[in-house]
């Protein structure tokens, strides 16, 4: 029987993904059953050489997580894009810059500073840093290190004996996928869902799929499947904004109506809105819809409408219950978002 | 990590500005300072809407992310708006976004909101001519140059699409 060849890849992400597609539980045997996997770093043993012999597009699709900020991740997008038919932006980091996306607020080097020498947990009298720079032999002889140019960057690599080993690169500006190679579809969220994942999964064997650069999700706000839709109120009206560790939340009622900021009408549904579902508000993970091109900016401008002071003191003092409007919106999507970055890091 | 934007511009640089002008008052005002033969900085790229609450905060973020040194945005003073409501909703939309764009590292001398009414062309006069010089003191922001710049650190031979940055004078005046 022909079994489509399927790959599991993962880049700057934390490996919930890859629980995702275990948390198919019985239902993971009927696809393992149909598809042959050639990669999936996290639970089998393959090597990229394997995957470098094999003929371009000869993988049916790639499902990969992760946002890319390194010089290997950015590597293997460009390599399992060449050799996928279709490659699949899996989750909200690969999807939207997720969590790491974050990091585009900082330089390279303020962030390898704070984690190498600055963080309190951190003890590092030498100030040892991954290095990319050319180093003195100063290891006994049997580590050599090379420098060598690849484009425009430093690579640095190891020769111990005959062996040699290359050192990834950090890169300044943390991207989503789209942003590196094409991506033909992108399955939201942080993680994704089981059924939306088994969905894409069924699409893509069934050879049924939509449109390319398609978000396999509903293309409509969260709000439309929250149980809490009905208790929205008409006029939503902002006297004070509280996080949601401050207050008690009532189970039933619209996030918006108990002042607590939900990204809801500013998120793709698709999730059958379980944060809501568990009494947390919405953070956003699954982006925005199609109409939208900055989720960040739409929420703000949703919730910003309706303040309820007119006057700048009065209208500040309200806003000053969301203390960082950047990690608020962005929370997922600042590497997709229209500025991507922070200026003058 | 400098503390100015861009030490050393271009000679040839001036700032671009884009501003979005209500169409009941600060359009008018603009009008109005045209028809009295005032004169004032060339740097305004000016877009007529129907009220400040229509200007949604991407409309901003994208002027910014294609190359626009400033926003400016004239609407009609508190209780004037031709829709009752508009402008109160941009000055809260305002209030957030200024500090939204402040942590991300633009000036806050980029990004102004001023009420204008049909009369007050001279206003007008002011406001522009001052955002320039405060623009010309901090120099360019050009993030378009920024990206490029950063995107460098990719694979050279397959550099992503970037968002299409069109050049001035290929835009289209109808």
């Amino acid at each position: 029987m022909f079994r489509p060849k399927i790959a599991f890849y993962w880049c700057a992400s934390c490996g919930g993904c890859e629980e995702t597609v275990v948390d198919l539980a019985e239902d993971i045997l009927g696809v393992v059953e149909k598809v042959n996997i050639v990669l999936w770093p996290v639970a089998m043993d393959f090597k990229y050489d394997a995957i470098r012999a094999m003929p371009d597009g000869s993988i049916l699709a790639t499902l990969l997580n992760g946002a890319i900020r390194s010089t290997e991740q950015e590597e293997m997008a460009r390599l399992l894009r060449r050799k996928s038919k279709y490659l699949i932006a899996y989750g909200s980091c690969a999807h939207t810059g997720g969590i790491p996306g974050l990091a585009n607020q900082f330089s390279r080097e303020q962030i390898l500073r704070f984690v190498y020498e600055e963080s309190p947990s951190t003890v590092n009298g030498e100030k040892t840093r991954p290095q990319t720079q050319w180093l003195a032999d100063d290891t006994g002889g049997t580590l050599v290190m090379h420098r060598q140019k690849r484009g425009s960057l430093d690579g640095l690599s190891f020769v111990d004996q005959d062996r040699m080993l290359k050192l990834p690169k950090l890169h300044e500006l943390v991207r989503s996928l789209d942003q590196v190679v094409e991506v033909d579809y992108y399955v939201p969220g942080c993680p994704p869902t089981p059924n939306l994942t088994k969905a894409a999964v069924g699409a893509l064997l069934d050879g049924r799929m939509p449109p390319k650069g398609s978000v396999l999700a509903p293309d409509v706000a969260l709000c439309d499947e929250c149980p809490r839709k009905a208790s929205k109120p008409t006029n939503v009206s902002f006297k004070e904004f509280h996080r949601p560790h401050q207050k008690v939340l009532d189970p039933a009622q619209c996030f918006l109506a108990q002042g607590v900021v939900c990204m809801g009408p500013a998120t793709r549904s698709g999730c059958t809105a379980q944060c809501p579902g568990g009494n947390m508000p919405c953070t956003g993970c699954f982006g925005p819809t199609s109409r939208v091109r900055d989720q960040g900016a739409k929420i703000l401008s949703s919730l910003c409408a309706n303040v309820e002071p007119k006057d700048e003191d009065g209208i500040d003092n309200v806003l000053a219950g969301i203390p960082d409007p950047v990690g608020t919106f962005y929370r997922y999507g600042l590497a997709k978002s229209l500025l991507r970055q922070k200026v003058n890091r | 990590m400098s503390t100015q934007d861009t030490p050393t511009p271009a000679p040839s640089w001036e700032p671009r500005i884009i501003a979005f002008f209500c169409n009941w008052c600060t359009y008018t005002a603009a009008d109005l300072a045209g028809v009295s033969r005032m004169k004032y900085a060339a740097n305004i790229r000016v877009i007529r809407v129907m009220c400040s609450g229509r200007i949604d905060p991407q409309f901003v973020l994208e002027a910014f992310a294609k190359g626009a040194d400033g926003v400016l945005i004239g609407g009609c003073h508190p209780n004037d708006c031709h829709y009752a409501e508009g402008n109160y909703k941009m000055l809260r939309r305002f209030r957030l976004l200024k500090r939204l764009l402040a942590d991300m590292g633009i000036d806050e001398n980029r990004f102004r909101l001023e009420w204008i009414s049909a009369a007050e062309g001279e206003k007008v006069k002011t406001v522009v001519n001052e955002m320039v010089e405060n623009i010309k003191k901090l120099g360019p922001l050009g993030l378009p140059d920024r990206l490029a710049e950063l995107n460098t650190e990719l694979e050279a031979e397959h550099l992503p699409v970037s968002e299409p940055h069109e050049k001035e004078s290929e835009v289209a005046h109808v």
